[in-house]
């Protein structure tokens, strides 16, 4: 109400903290679905996302390592360790090729906590554990302007894998397939990583973890929408960009004038999800 | 024979490292301070590894597999998650929560009340499918893991302060009013389970044989689950939870031990893991001077083990 009466310290406190905090959780959710939709796309698996494949916890081991050897935050080494992390899961299942789609998160999960026990191993050594958690838990309360523009990275994340579409669908149909049509299917499969670990470590870098979030959203649009995977591009968007800011402003309304920090809601809501879907898949198997 | 002289030099291990963790640097003058602070610890440590070892061989012999372990199937969890609750429900200075005993035999009855459910989904689905109960438990650990942090962000002040003295035990921050509790009970159940040694060595065989043989497989699998649902609750009682070592030690004595009894089994899989925690808090305490915490080896080493063996589909 303040707003419309001009008064110009409740249009400052919009303008750095409301609308800088409304554009992340937009684009942090949006883009995070994103590149579980083009993990799932790339693993040929219903159940990889960035927090099912390792990329997460690989983000977190070189945030360590740039504290650790740089002595602050450096963002190509956070992005490398990422991309590195991924390309290894990737290469390795789409190497073995498991007959039980199981296989894959269960395996990504596992991996993840190798890593994670590695960063935290470094962080302890270091003293950098309370940094490192500090880190990672996910809170939109703390950003304010001039802090979030990093994610802005998922404009051009998002149109590019728009653009791409149809090449990492055919990369989806599987090695042999992809090659006859004339396709680069390693260069493609490496985008395609680049382009969901920069995208979910700018996440984690900014907003914290969001578990779940790339898994379940991707699986719901599916759900109604088939695989086309053009036009499922920004439906996923929208979702998860609709899926967080619930989220976020339920975890700001349970215990009012304090604030839940939006990364449990989110795992607490996508592990019932995930566990339905492995229920029902079961089933449906059976 | 030779198992014999194997269990002998774990017992040796064992044993200097427990003299290790309780003779250094004691002299006439201090003796009766440093043993009142180090026996209950060693102790701790002992009771949590008999019972980790013993409640992971178990499970695995009556699940028939070598990879699920109670804590893999997010027991652990569990437990952290039915303390939280108590204190929630019914406030930090309630006799559910201040009452050992009393609150003890909640969290086990929790504990069972969730793996009837598990297993009950895994009898009775048709194709039996080990990889998704695993991945199931897993993600119900996670689930249960924030939820329970959930509820302490909720939660009042003091009572957190009362949850957080009951609850977070660590290694380096071992609970050891309980070890008089648990010490009596961890000897009754493994005598219990002892006593099923020739009925776990038939079971290992498979279901189907073990029926033929005149076992009657509901009633065992249900006495072993509250079995080591107990046990399971002591040693996250005692040294709170650890993801992998379950897995670990049992894999390594099936390996380490020729024999395929649970006689001897049972008592090679409870030295190995007592060994294995007092020698490896000693290294983390002495030789890498507690720049780091004995769960995140476990967990590390214990991750590339498991990874390793669903790779070379070791599983049974």
């Amino acid at each position: 109400m303040a707003l419309l009466t001009g008064d110009a310290a409740s249009w400052q406190l919009m303008m750095t903290s409301r609308i800088p905090r409304l554009i992340a959780v937009i684009l942090a959710g949006a883009g995070l679905s994103i590149a579980g939709l083009i993990m799932q796309q790339i693993s040929q698996n219903r159940f990889a996302a960035p927090s099912t494949s390792g990329t997460v916890e690989c983000a977190m081991l070189g945030y360590i390592l740039s504290l650790v050897i740089f002595g602050g935050q450096q963002i190509w080494l956070i992005f490398l360790v990422s991309i590195f992390g991924t390309l290894l899961f990737v290469q390795f299942i789409n190497r073995v090729q498991f007959k039980n789609a199981i296989f894959v998160p269960l395996i990504g999960i596992i991996f993840g906590n190798v890593v994670d026990s590695l960063a935290t191993f470094i962080a302890y050594k270091y003293d950098a554990l309370q940094n490192l958690s500090g880190w990672t838990v996910a809170n939109f309360a703390n950003l304010l302007q001039g802090d979030y523009e990093l994610l802005y990275i998922a404009i051009p994340i998002a149109i590019f894998s728009y653009l791409y579409a149809t090449r990492i669908s055919a990369v989806g149909l599987g090695k042999d397939f992809a090659t006859n049509l004339g396709l680069n299917y390693q260069q493609i499969l490496v985008i395609g990583v680049m382009l969901v670990s920069v995208m979910a470590a700018s996440v984690v870098m900014i907003v914290g973890q969001l578990p779940f979030l790339g898994l379940i959203v991707p699986n719901l649009v599916s759900q109604f929408y088939g695989d086309n995977l053009r036009r499922n591009i920004p439906l996923t968007a929208v979702l998860g960009a609709l899926i967080v800011l619930c989220c976020d402003i339920a975890g700001r309304v349970i215990i009012f004038p304090y604030e839940i920090p939006i990364s449990m809601i989110i795992s607490i809501l996508g592990g019932s999800v995930f566990v339905f879907f492995i229920l029902r898949g079961q089933k449906n198997a059976g | 024979m030779q198992d014999r002289s194997k269990l002998l030099i774990l017992l040796f291990i064992a044993v200097v490292f427990a003299g290790l963790f309780i003779g250094v640097g004691l002299n006439a003058d201090n003796y009766q301070y440093f043993l009142s602070r180090r026996v209950p610890k060693v102790v701790a440590m002992i009771l949590a590894g008999i019972a980790i070892g013993q409640s992971a061989l178990a499970f695995q012999t009556i699940t028939n597999n070598r990879i699920l372990t109670p804590s893999i199937m997010g027991f652990d969890a569990l437990y952290i998650f039915t303390q939280t609750l108590v204190v929630v429900l019914f406030g930090g200075l309630s006799s559910y929560v201040l009452n050992d005993y009393l609150n003890f035999s909640i969290s086990v009855a929790v504990m069972l009340a969730f793996s009837m459910l598990l297993f009950s989904f895994y009898f009775n689905s048709n194709k039996q499918n080990l990889m998704v109960l695993l991945l199931l438990g897993v993600i119900l650990g996670q689930l249960f893991g924030s939820i329970s942090s959930f509820l302490t962000m909720l939660m009042d002040p003091n009572d957190f302060a009362t949850l957080q003295q009951s609850l977070f035990a660590s290694f380096n921050n071992i609970k050891v009013e309980l070890v008089y509790l648990c010490a009596p009970l961890l000897f009754v159940i493994s005598a219990l389970l002892f006593r099923l040694n020739r009925v776990l060595d038939v079971f290992w065989l498979d279901k189907d044989n073990a029926t033929s043989l005149g076992i009657d497989v509901k009633k065992v699998t249900m006495q072993v689950l509250v079995l080591s649902a107990c046990l399971i609750a002591i040693s996250t009682a005692l040294v709170g939870p650890i993801l992998f070592f379950g897995l670990l030690v049992t894999n390594l004595a099936r390996e380490m031990l020729r024999s395929y009894q649970h006689r001897v089994l049972l008592f090679g899989v409870s030295l190995l893991s007592v060994s294995s925690l007092l020698a490896g808090q000693w290294v983390v305490e002495n030789i890498f001077g507690f720049s780091t915490t004995l769960s995140v080896v476990i967990n590390f080493i214990g991750g590339i083990y498991f990874l390793s063996m669903l790779l070379r589909n070791k599983i049974v």
